[in-house]
């Protein structure tokens, strides 16, 4: 049931992206109820995971970079 | 003071993403975006004889892409002849009678402020991004913003699952500290 802090971030990371599995998440919950620098981390991953869907950022596509440098190459 | 110098071979992969999305936010349409975004380099390009060297190459491409927005406005305002001011009445006829106090702004809304925030906040994320290293940047990137499957990104670059929850750990962790002065 316990796992290393090393596993614990690994979950945490995973579960941010909803890639988890029901067995993680629980011996996720369980270290970081015994871990505090895990609880914090964990806490501030979410925190990052939230802040991340409200900037909404967008990219773009390596296409539409490739276009955009023959367009400005053609300029030069 | 440091004196900046114009490198406009990199500018498209230094540069777009940010500048996109500080368009994007303004414009609320990537197509527009795009071409501003494309506009600024080319703008930037003629105009790099006057480049003084005071300020980032960023810094001075943004100023450049804020002036591109305004006439992106203008011209489409020019267009139609005049500014337009639309509004939208609420069809239900039960809300009769209602629609004057529909328009009356709503003192408790955060609304306005929530937009300004997260503009600020996309552009404070993407600055965190490019200050880490390439390949973390890259993987951060496919992941987070383009969802990516890990698969897909294992293939793409040719590393396995480990590697790559690895690179995400060490961007995560560097994105927090990037952004803890201001957003935590």
């Amino acid at each position: 049931m316990m796992i290393s802090c090393e596993k614990a971030a690994n979950i945490c990371n995973r579960h941010q992206y909803r890639e988890a599995t029901v067995w993680e998440k629980i011996q996720l919950k369980f270290h970081l109820t015994m871990c505090k620098t895990c609880a914090k981390h964990s806490a501030k991953n979410e925190k990052l995971t939230s802040l991340c869907n409200q900037a909404k950022l967008t990219v773009l596509s390596d296409e539409e970079k490739r276009k955009m440098k023959e367009t400005f190459s053609n300029a030069k | 003071m440091e004196t900046h110098k114009l490198n406009p071979d990199k500018w498209v992969d230094l540069y777009a993403d940010y500048l996109f999305n500080y368009a994007v936010t303004r414009v609320s349409d990537s197509e527009i975006a795009k071409d501003l975004v494309q506009d600024t380099f080319i703008a930037g390009l003629k105009s790099a004889k006057n480049f003084k060297g005071d300020a980032a190459e960023r810094t001075w491409l943004i100023a450049i892409l804020k002036r591109k927005v305004i006439d992106h406005y203008r011209k489409i305002n020019s267009k139609k002849g005049k500014a337009e001011v639309r509004m939208s009445y609420s069809s239900q006829t039960d809300a009769e009678g209602d629609w004057m106090e529909e328009r009356i702004a709503d003192p408790n809304s955060n609304f306005e402020n929530d937009n300004l925030e997260n503009e600020e906040l996309g552009l404070a994320i993407q600055n965190c991004i490019s200050k880490l290293p390439k390949k973390q940047a890259q993987v951060f990137t496919m992941k987070t913003i383009q969802g990516m499957e890990t698969e897909d990104i294992c293939n793409a670059l040719g590393i396995n699952a480990s590697n790559l929850w690895v690179m995400i750990h060490r961007a995560r962790t560097g994105l927090m500290g990037c952004l803890n002065q201001n957003w935590f």
